[in-house]
């Protein structure tokens, strides 16, 4: 039980320092909210590592934390549609068995960024955001490469039992 | 694990795929003719590209300003916390546009056709 407690804390607290970071990562051009996806990265190990329930636990926590700590209640919407639209499609693509980590985690990429189009266009009250799209798929597809390589070598790496 | 790194690929191809299409759906057409400004989701104003002005948009707590000169439209300054608008710079072209999510302002280039009437004006 302690052992859980301190594994939970030292996920959410990695993923807040990578949310922190990644909020200093800023393209022009982006809309707000769209990210690299760094803490994805964490999700990624918890989904594989742990259990879909521990991965929503740390997802939904760190999300609270971050949007409390650094963000708006804007950022929030845009956080937790992102983070639940990518977590549900990961796990259910995991589930399938189809994909490999690499697979899993460019689905959660494109779909984080859906999610933020989602909470985009309801904020905005339009459609007109649908040009974004494109742009949100390629960037989704790179951003989710870069966490799925990073959190394949992460999750075979890291002896169990940590 | 071989057959599994096909499925990733067929994933990523797929989607790039899709993006590739997209974007040459939405391509930038020509030069554009109207400034339109929606604010909530409603036109709020329309403004010819081709007459020089700088605008105001707001109220007295959240404002962007706009400036059209040139032929370009670009969002000068803004007091939102994240100065996308700013940072994306001048448009001119048919479908361009300059967001701002904070305030919730969408200003975009339209075209030659749409309705001979100047919101401004009225």
């Amino acid at each position: 039980m302690g052992k859980q407690v301190a594994r939970y804390a030292l996920l959410v607290a990695l993923a807040m320092v990578l949310s922190w970071l990644e909020s200093l990562i800023v393209f022009p051009g982006l809309l707000p909210g769209m990210k690299v996806g760094l803490t994805n990265l964490v999700v990624i190990f918890a989904l594989y590592r742990m259990s879909l329930r521990d991965a929503a636990a740390i997802s939904l926590v760190r999300v609270l934390l971050v949007s409390m700590t650094f963000g708006s209640a804007y950022s929030f919407a845009y956080s937790l549609a992102g983070a639940v639209l990518s977590l549900a499609v990961m796990a259910g693509l995991k589930k399938l068995d189809k994909f490999s980590i690499l697979g899993v985690s460019i689905a959660g990429g494109v779909c984080h960024n859906m999610g933020q189009l989602l909470v985009a266009m309801a904020v905005l009250g339009t459609a007109r955001l649908g040009w974004y799209l494109p742009w949100l798929l390629v960037s989704g597809v790179a951003a989710g490469t870069a966490t799925g390589a990073v959190g394949g070598l992460v999750v075979n790496r890291i002896k169990p039992g940590i | 694990m071989k057959k599994k790194h096909r499925g990733d690929l067929l994933l990523a191809g797929s989607i790039l795929l899709l993006a590739g299409v997209l974007l040459f759906l939405f391509r930038p057409g020509g030069q554009g003719a109207w400034v339109v400004v929606t604010a909530d989701g409603a036109e709020i104003a329309r403004y010819p590209l081709d007459e020089d002005r700088t605008v105001r948009l707001g109220d007295d707590t959240d404002y962007n300003i706009l400036q059209i000169a040139g032929g370009a439209a670009a969002v000068v300054e803004a007091d939102c916390g994240d100065h996308t608008c700013v940072r994306t710079g001048e448009i001119s072209r048919e479908g361009e546009r300059i967001v701002c999510l904070p305030h919730r302002l969408i200003i975009q280039i339209e075209g030659g056709d749409g309705p001979v009437f100047d919101a401004s004006a009225g």
